[in-house]
C-alpha cells in the first residue's frame, strides 16, 4: 500500500507537494469537514433531503482532485461533494441540489464537473467516454471518475475498465474502498484480495494506495493523470479508507458494525494527520486553525443562504427540462397541471 | 437521385453525417470492418477511418454508457445495437442517463444521440432477434422515437435525428430493410421528427401504423378497395413527439380508425394512438377504433410467426368490423 504520511504524520518518503500547498489542502479537507458537518445537521432540521456523509474521506477525494487540471472531467458520485468541490462545483449548488432542485444538478459553465451520480457505477462509463471524446479531439484532456467498493459488483464498471484500456481513454478510476456498501462489507463484495489487482485482468494498472493518505493520493492521482495525458492508458487507483458516519442520514450502521471498528479508524483520521505533520513543521497553530475554520464556516454559512434564497421552480422549469424545444405533448400536459398549482 | 434500398439509405444518411460533421461517429458491434450484421453502414470504416467507425467491444451497456461521455464531450454519436432484443442490457444507461442528462444538469450537459435498433419480426430469426419493444422507449420520458418504412423517410430521419439535440432512438425495421427499392437524393435533406405521412387517401377508414406493418396495412388497403372500401392509410413515422394532428384530421373525416403494430398487444404504442383518438375525435367516431397488434406473447420462432404478426387478413377483419358497427 502506498503511503507518504503515516498516521502520526511522520513523512516516510518525499512529499511531493511543498509545505504551503500542502496547507491549502489541509484547509481545503477542513472546509470540506464542515460542509459534510453542516450537511448532517440540515438534514436533521429538515431543510436537506437524505444526505450521504463523506467523513473520513477527505483526503482520498481532496488529495486526487488537488491532482487535476482545472479542464480534467469529474464525475462522481452522491458521496463525493469534496472531490467535487475541488474541481469547481459550488458549495451551493451541492446544497441546492441535497435540497431537491435539480438547478443544483447545473454547475457554472466553466466546471467540468457532471452533476453527482446516484446510479451505482453506470456513471464510469460516461468518464470513459469524456476522456475517449478528448483523445478523438486532440486533446489531453482527461477524466477521473469516483465510485465506491460496491460499484466494482456492477457490470458497468468492469464496461468502464474494459473500454478505457481497450481504446487507451485517459481515464482515472478512483474507488474509494470506504469499507462498506451500505450494509456490506468489501470482503462480502469480492474475492478479490484487492480491488486494485481487477486492474490486472484489463491490462492497466493497478494501484493501492492508503486513501487517508493527502500526499499519498496527490502523489498516485499526478502519476495516473501524467500517464493519461501521455497516451498511455487508464489507470485504478484504489484509495483504502472509511466511512466514519452512517451510509446516509437514513442509515443505522449499529445494525452491521461494530462501534469498535469506527473508533479504530478515528486513530487514522486523514486531516489530523496533515494537522501534525504541519505542526511538527512549525507551520500550524491553534489560532490559525480556529480563524480558517471561522472563515471557511462563513463561507459555508453563506452558500446555504444562497441555495435557500433561490426563486422557487415553475411548471415551466420542469417541463422545459426535457428538451431543448418542449414537445407539444409537453406543452399540453404543463397546462393541464396548471389550475391544479397549489393556492392558485 | 439514387435508387437505394432502405439500408442502403440509412448507409447514405450515415455517409453523410460522417463527411459533414467531424463531430459524428458511428460505434457498435462489428459496424466497422464487417460493415454491420445488416451490412448498413458498410464501406464506411474505409471511407471514415477507424475513429470515426468505431467496432466496439461486445457490451451495449458500454456502447451507450460511453457514447453519453462523448456525447457530453463534444462528439455527436450514432450507436448501433445489433438487435433491438439486445438493447435491454444498454437499458439502464438509455433510461437512466442518455434521457436524463439534460433534465438532471438543467440544460448544461446535453446528449444529442442517436440510437439506431434494428427491430421487428417476419424474418425466421432466432430468439430475442424479432422484439419490438418500442413502448418501452416511448415510455421513458426524454428521448424521442422515430420509425421509418422507407428509404427516402429512412435517410431523411436519420439526418433530422443526427441534427436532433436531443437523443433519439431511431428503429429500423430488419424486414423492410431489402423489400422495397426507391429513388432517394444522394445528398443531405431531411424529413422533420415528429409529422406523420399519409401513404394512401381515403374516406371510410382509417388504418394507423408505422415501420414493417405499412406493408400489410398497404395490402389491406388495396383488398378493401377491392370491396369498394376506401381506406386511407397513415404511417406515423414518429412514435415521440406524435402528430396527433393528421390522426385526428383523417379520423375526423372518415369516422373509423384501425391501428396496427407488431408489438406485444397489452400497453403498446396502439394503445396510445387509441387513447388519443378517444379523447380527440369521441364524437366523430362511428364506431369503436380497432386495434390488431401482436399477442402478449413472446415472439415466437419461426414456424409460428404467422400467427402472430399482423396479417393482412386479420387487417382487413378489423376493418370491416369498424364498418359494420
Ligand atoms: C444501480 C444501483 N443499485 C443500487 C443502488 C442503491 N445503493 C445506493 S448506494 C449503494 C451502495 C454503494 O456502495 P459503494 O459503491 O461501496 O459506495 P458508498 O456508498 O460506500 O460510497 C446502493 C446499493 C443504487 N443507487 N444504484
Amino acid at each position: 500500500m502506498e503511503q507518504i504520511l503515516t498516521p502520526e504524520g511522520t513523512l516516510i518518503a518525499d512529499s511531493p507537494l511543498g509545505v504551503d500547498d500542502v496547507r491549502r489542502l489541509y484547509r481545503s479537507m477542513v472546509a470540506a469537514r464542515l460542509f459534510d458537518r453542516k450537511s448532517v445537521a440540515l438534514q436533521m432540521q429538515g431543510r436537506l433531503a437524505t444526505y450521504a456523509p463523506f467523513e473520513g474521506q477527505e483526503a482520498a477525494q481532496v488529495g486526487s482532485a488537488a491532482a487535476m487540471r482545472s479542464d480534467d472531467w469529474m464525475v462522481a458520485t452522491y458521496r463525493d461533494a469534496a472531490a467535487m468541490w475541488m474541481q469547481g462545483y459550488p458549495w451551493e449548488s451541492l446544497f441546492l441540489w441535497r435540497s431537491g432542485d435539480e438547478r443544483g444538478g447545473r454547475p457554472p459553465d466553466d466546471v467540468p464537473v457532471l452533476p453527482p451520480s446516484i446510479t451505482v457505477g453506470a456513471h464510469m462509463l460516461h468518464a470513459v467516454g469524456l476522456s475517449w471524446a478528448a483523445k478523438l479531439q486532440g486533446r489531453d484532456t482527461a477524466s477521473v471518475t469516483y465510485f465506491g467498493d460496491g460499484a466494482t459488483s456492477e457490470g458497468d464498471f468492469h464496461e468502464a475498465m474494459n473500454f478505457a484500456s481497450v481504446y487507451s481513454t485517459g481515464t482515472v478510476f478512483v474507488c474509494q474502498n470506504n469499507g462498506y456498501a451500505i450494509s456490506m462489507p468489501t470482503d462480502r463484495q469480492t474475492s478479490s484480495d484487492t480491488i486494485a489487482q481487477k486492474a490486472d485482468a484489463y491490462g492497466m494498472p493497478g494501484v493501492l494506495v492508503d486513501g487517508n493518505d493527502l500526499l499519498a493520493m496527490y502523489d498516485a492521482t499526478s502519476v495516473a493523470l501524467a500517464r493519461a495525458r501521455a497516451g498511455d492508458g487508464p489507470t485504478l487507483i484504489e484509495a483504502l479508507t472509511y466511512r466514519i458516519g452512517p451510509h446516509t442520514t437514513n442509515d443505522d450502521p449499529g445494525r452491521y458494525r461494530q462501534r469498535r471498528e469506527e473508533d479504530e479508524w478515528r486513530l487514522k483520521d486523514p486531516i489530523e494527520r496533515v494537522r501534525r505533520y504541519l505542526e511538527a513543521m512549525g507551520v500550524w497553530d491553534p489560532a490559525w486553525q480556529a480563524e480558517i475554520e471561522n472563515v471557511e464556516s462563513e463561507v459555508i454559512e453563506s452558500a446555504v443562504g444562497q441555495a435557500e434564497a433561490v426563486e422557487s421552480q415553475d411548471l415551466e422549469m420542469m417541463f422545459g427540462g426535457m428538451f431543448e424545444t418542449p414537445t407539444q405533448n409537453l406543452i399540453a400536459q404543463r397546462e393541464l397541471m396548471r389550475p391544479h398549482l397549489e393556492g392558485e | 437521385m439514387v435508387v437505394m434500398n432502405l439500408a442502403e439509405a440509412i448507409g447514405s444518411g450515415l455517409d453523410d453525417a460522417l463527411s459533414n460533421d467531424d463531430r459524428v461517429v458511428l460505434l457498435g458491434e462489428d459496424v466497422g470492418r464487417n460493415g454491420g450484421v445488416f451490412r448498413v453502414s458498410s464501406g464506411l470504416q474505409e471511407r471514415h477511418g477507424e475513429n470515426r467507425v468505431i467496432d466496439t467491444p461486445v457490451a451495449e451497456s458500454g456502447i451507450v454508457g460511453t457514447a453519453v461521455g462523448l456525447a457530453i464531450g463534444g462528439m455527436r454519436p450514432i450507436v448501433e445495437i445489433q438487435f433491438m432484443g439486445f438493447s435491454y442490457p444498454a437499458f439502464d444507461q438509455i433510461a437512466s442517463h442518455v434521457a436524463r442528462m439534460r433534465n438532471r444538469s438543467r440544460h448544461r450537459f446535453t446528449v444529442p444521440m442517436v440510437i439506431r435498433l434494428p427491430y421487428g419480426g417476419g424474418i425466421g430469426a432466432a430468439e430475442h432477434h424479432s422484439e419490438s419493444n418500442e413502448a418501452i422507449y416511448v415510455n421513458t420520458p426524454g428521448l424521442k422515437v422515430v420509425v421509418p418504412s422507407t428509404p427516402y423517410d429512412a435517410k431523411g430521419l436519420l439526418t433530422s435525428a443526427v441534427a436532433d439535440p436531443d437523443p433519439v432512438i431511431f428503429l429500423e425495421p430488419i424486414r423492410l430493410y431489402r423489400a422495397v427499392k426507391e429513388e432517394v437524393p444522394g445528398e443531405p435533406f431531411d424529413v422533420p421528427i415528429g409529422q406523420a405521412r399519409i401513404i394512401q387517401a381515403g374516406e371510410d377508414v382509417t388504418i394507423i401504423t408505422y415501420g414493417a406493418m405499412t406493408k400489410e396495412c398497404r395490402a389491406a388497403a388495396q383488398q378493401l378497395d377491392t370491396e369498394g372500401v376506401s381506406a386511407e392509410v397513415i404511417d406515423v413515422r414518429t412514435l415521440v413527439p406524435l402528430d396527433v394532428e393528421t390522426l385526428v384530421t383523417s379520423v375526423t373525416k372518415t369516422g373509423r380508425a384501425v391501428v396496427v403494430n407488431e408489438a406485444a398487444r397489452t400497453g403498446g404504442y396502439a394503445a396510445e394512438i387509441v387513447a388519443q383518438l378517444q379523447h380527440e375525435v369521441l364524437f366523430s367516431l362511428e364506431a369503436p377504433v380497432e386495434r390488431v397488434t401482436g399477442w402478449d406473447t413472446v415472439f415466437p420462432l419461426k414456424k409460428t410467426e404467422s400467427y402472430y404478426l399482423p396479417s393482412v387478413a386479420r387487417i382487413v377483419a378489423a376493418a370491416r368490423t369498424t364498418l359494420e358497427a
